[in-house]
């Protein structure tokens, strides 16, 4: 069987676009002190700004799935006027430059802000420089990937089986249990690690709206950001691990694509 | 090293008096008597933000065919910029210990001049609504206090001013720039931070400033410096000449800088 | 015990005005050409699809009513539905499928699981039961799904084109089966499906739709003898026509005047079987009143014997062999006569 031949304008392309990518990558292995990498890795600054990215960033998602699937829901399978406007709206932070994703939130829910001052003037509760305040720009700027896979995966599923599922006497809690949930499953766990990729990497918006403060507010992104100024290596081997860990699971992700496809 | 600075700021002054859009720092090559003309990029210190651009604009008004854009930053930010290859002509500092590394890693021509110093001040939001006195007061309780990253020159000064008074307080935030800090007291996120007097002064009536007695206040340094590899030295050597220059020294006190000397 | 519905909705293209009704111990099948509306009335039936106007009450018990504005959504009626293409849950295995229904409703697992598994000793796919229905042929895949259906005992029984899905030898099979599960079901059972073979394989009573519409309805006997519809005249293979009977003869609604023995008076059908037209190359001499001209419209070969489509004045399919077929010379697009005796054209009330 004979093999079509590429194009050779397509290959030299192609490998330039391979080389765009891989040449940073490689560079920042091949440049990462190694031998120092214990030493910044076991920092106490480091695991804190690890630790408190994983937290954040697992919130982060796990408020994404609580609100963006029955979101994502609405957008699917309810009809209703304005529905392309509030669609287009909850995707704009994906285009949006985070740091103004960042202002915009400071201006919702910063001390002054619509919401936050009211915040602020009942229950005395500041987002900003908090926590809770990264959890909330991570959301705002991961939420969105999650929302567009789930609602593709519910566009796309067969609705039939839903019917079926209904004919054998499941009420509408155990038809979205027992059989949408599963039929979207690649989706919904492509959402969720896209939210949660993002989320860890975010950055503008989280130093915009919540600050940095190690162990608080202070994510590896901002920790990297500023060991760049102070001890580049140990900002080589920060990046290190990000890049590995985002490796990770978008190794994870194409094992899934691949095993459904 | 102190003695050599001396010496080029006297020999710069008798210049600059004798004539305007002179060429002829010390440290210059032979003398140009063409007038000047092309671009040259100014890495400033933030805190010389609104400073700078006064001098900018009136140094282009006097030598017409001359262009000076400015870049705005945190010093180690602008520090690591340069050393990755950023194209500066002139670097302004905020301390002497950021000039020090640059001049040791081998990234500036010539020596540091001396222009300015500065010293800290407290800024809280218009009319001091939480009655802030002094440094002691930062450690109120339910109050936001931010400030600047160790890294960067105000928040290592602050640092040590809060030391001297005695005071312990933990900061909400450590942002990147004193400009940072500005902002998010005039957006009312934060309640108080320690910036420099000039930042308080060109953030007019958006804010206020609490004074800092001089026991526990600190003096920054700013030396300036022509960046090595400069594509026109010229034009560089001249703007440094300009901000030492009896003009320059003033419209520098007109936003609150203290002398060089 | 029976149901009854009257359904009048509209969806898309299809107008749908049914009335159907199943009792207990007859096995009913829906009949008719693709686009008839059978499934469209399937699923109102179950609930899938809204009425504009009518009813559907089971065993008195009224499931939806346009009148009084009743509804029982679909998860509450006691009905069990073999839909065409299965619809078995791909990431369930195939003993969870069949214990869906159970444990939907509330039973316990261990109880669901024991009944489930009895199921499938029913339909012999025991051995099955922790395989994925993406594992199972279309003839296993059926049987699970018949046994999903039937295993929360339904009252209700539907059956969507329950054989469409298999190719020609497995359906042989699968339709006896069938045929033994829908007589052991104690429940009320309807089935849609467009083969005629299917319908009259497994129902007791045929309900013909076309456009939405009822044709006709009776036995499978009843309804093959005496259509009333092109489309069974063409499922049956005879050639029907209509018009106004007047003492032995049949004036059809476009003209021509056909002789038949058994014609007395008002509107009747006429069907005369291909066997009995006969054809000449030249006008015949003699008897047969039944005469015309006609052009061979196609010539269509099946097994030993020649269908014949001719149009004319009275388009008619004749069987002729193949014999004859060479004898006469016939061909596409050749001029012919035809002719039947009046004693051939079988005449009933429309």
């Amino acid at each position: 069987m004979r093999r079509e031949r590429v194009p050779i304008v397509v290959v030299a392309l192609a490998a330039i676009g391979a080389a765009f990518f891989i040449l940073p990558l490689l560079a920042l292995v091949v440049r990462s002190p190694w031998g120092d990498a214990v030493k910044a890795l076991t920092a106490p600054e480091t695991i804190e700004a690890l630790k408190l990215s994983l937290i954040a960033s697992l919130s982060a998602t796990a408020v994404g799935l609580v609100l963006g699937v029955p979101l994502a829901w609405v957008f699917a399978r309810v009809a209703f006027p304005g529905r392309s406007l509030l669609r287009a709206l909850t995707t704009l932070p994906m285009v949006l430059p985070p740091v103004v994703g960042g202002i915009a939130l400071l201006l919702a829910f910063g001390r002054r802000g619509l919401v936050g001052s009211w915040l602020d003037s009942t229950f005395g509760i500041t987002l900003p420089f908090t926590t809770a305040g990264v959890v909330m720009a991570e959301t705002f700027v991961a939420m969105p990937f999650l929302i567009i896979t789930v609602e593709a995966g519910l566009r796309s599923m067969d609705r039939r089986y839903e019917e079926a599922a209904r004919t054998l006497g499941a009420k509408r809690w155990t038809v979205f249990t027992r059989v949408t949930l599963p039929l979207i499953g690649p989706s919904l766990f492509a959402g969720a690690v896209l939210c949660w990729a993002r989320a860890l990497g975010e950055f503008g918006a989280t130093i915009t709206f919540a600050g940095n403060f190690p162990g608080v507010t202070q994510t590896m992104p901002l920790a990297v950001y500023l060991l760049l100024e102070t001890n580049q290596e140990a900002s080589y081997i920060l990046s290190l691990v990000l890049l590995l860990i985002s490796l990770l699971f978008l190794i994870a992700l194409r094992h899934r694509w691949l095993g459904s496809a | 090293m102190r003695s050599r600075v001396s010496l080029f700021i006297v020999a710069a002054a008798i210049l600059a008096a004798c004539g305007n859009s002179a060429s002829t720092a010390a440290t210059s090559p032979a003398p140009s008597p063409t007038p000047l003309s092309g671009a040259i990029s100014v890495f400033a210190a933030a805190s010389l933000t609104a400073s700078f651009n006064a001098l900018g604009t009136s140094f282009e008004a006097a030598n017409r065919g001359v262009t000076v854009k400015f870049n705005y930053a945190g010093t180690p930010t602008l520090v690591t910029q340069i050393e990755q290859g950023a194209p500066a002509d002139v670097f302004a500092s905020a301390d002497t210990t950021n000039m020090d590394k640059l001049t040791a890693d081998g990234f500036t021509a010539g020596a540091s001049l001396v222009f300015a110093h500065n010293q800290l001040e407290i800024v809280v939001a218009p009319g001091n609504p939480k009655g802030i006195t002094g440094l002691a007061d930062l450690a109120k309780s339910g109050l936001i206090y931010i400030t600047e990253a160790p890294t960067v020159p105000a928040g290592k000064y602050a640092l040590q001013a809060l030391k001297t008074a005695g005071v312990t307080v933990t900061p909400k935030s450590l942002e990147s720039s004193v400009t940072a800090v500005v902002s998010k007291i005039e957006l009312g996120e934060a309640d108080a931070g320690i910036v420099y007097t000039t930042d308080v002064t060109a953030a007019g009536n958006k804010v206020t400033g609490v004074q800092i007695p001089a026991a526990h206040n600190v003096v920054a340094t700013y030396p300036i410096v022509v960046v090595k590899g400069t594509t026109n030295s010229a034009v560089a050597y001249a703007f440094i000449s300009y901000v030492v220059s009896t003009t320059g020294q003033s419209a520098l006190a007109a936003f609150g800088f203290l002398p060089a000397t | 015990m029976s149901l009854e519905a009257t359904v009048q909705l509209t969806l898309g293209a299809l107008a749908l005005d049914m009335e159907v009704g199943i009792e207990e111990g007859e096995v009913v099948a829906l009949l008719g050409p693709n686009g008839a509306g059978k499934t469209t009335l399937l699923r109102a039936i179950a609930g899938l699809v809204p009425l504009e106007s009518g009813h559907v009450r089971l065993d008195g018990r009224v499931l939806e009513d346009t009148a009084s504005g009743e509804y029982i959504p679909t998860e509450r009626r006691p009905i069990g539905v073999v839909f065409q293409d299965y619809l078995l849950f791909p990431h369930l295995s195939v003993l969870d499928n069949v214990a869906f229904g159970l444990r939907s409703r509330g039973t316990r697992p261990r109880e669901a699981y024991d009944r489930a598994a009895q199921w499938l000793d029913r339909v012999g796919l025991r051995s099955y039961a922790k395989a994925k229905p993406g594992a199972l042929s279309g003839g296993q895949r059926q049987r699970v799904a018949l046994a999903r259906a039937l295993a929360p005992d339904p009252r209700l029984l539907l059956l969507d084109e329950p054989l469409a899905a298999l190719d020609a030898t497995t359906r042989a099979e699968v339709r006896r089966d069938l045929k033994h599960h829908l007589a052991s079901f104690p429940g009320l059972r309807l089935v849609v499906t467009h083969d005629p073979l299917e319908a009259a394989a497994l129902a007791d009573r045929l309900v013909v739709m076309e456009h939405g519409r009822l044709v006709q309805t009776g036995t499978p006997a009843e309804v093959t003898e005496h259509p009333r519809s092109q489309y069974v005249a063409d499922l049956v293979g005879v050639n029907l026509m209509r018009g106004q009977a007047d003492q032995g003869s049949v004036r059809l609604a476009n003209g021509p005047m056909v002789a038949a023995a058994g014609a007395e008076s008002g509107d009747v059908f006429a069907v005369v079987h291909p066997r009995a037209v006969a054809l000449y190359r030249q006008r015949p001499e003699g008897s047969p009143r039944n005469v015309w001209p006609g052009r061979i419209t196609g010539i269509d070969l099946m097994g030993g014997r020649v269908r014949v489509r001719i149009g004319g004045e009275l388009p008619v399919v004749a069987e002729v062999t193949q014999a004859a077929l060479r004898e006469l010379g016939l061909e596409e697009g050749g001029e012919v006569w035809l002719s039947f005796k009046a004693t051939e054209v079988g005449v009933y009330p429309a």
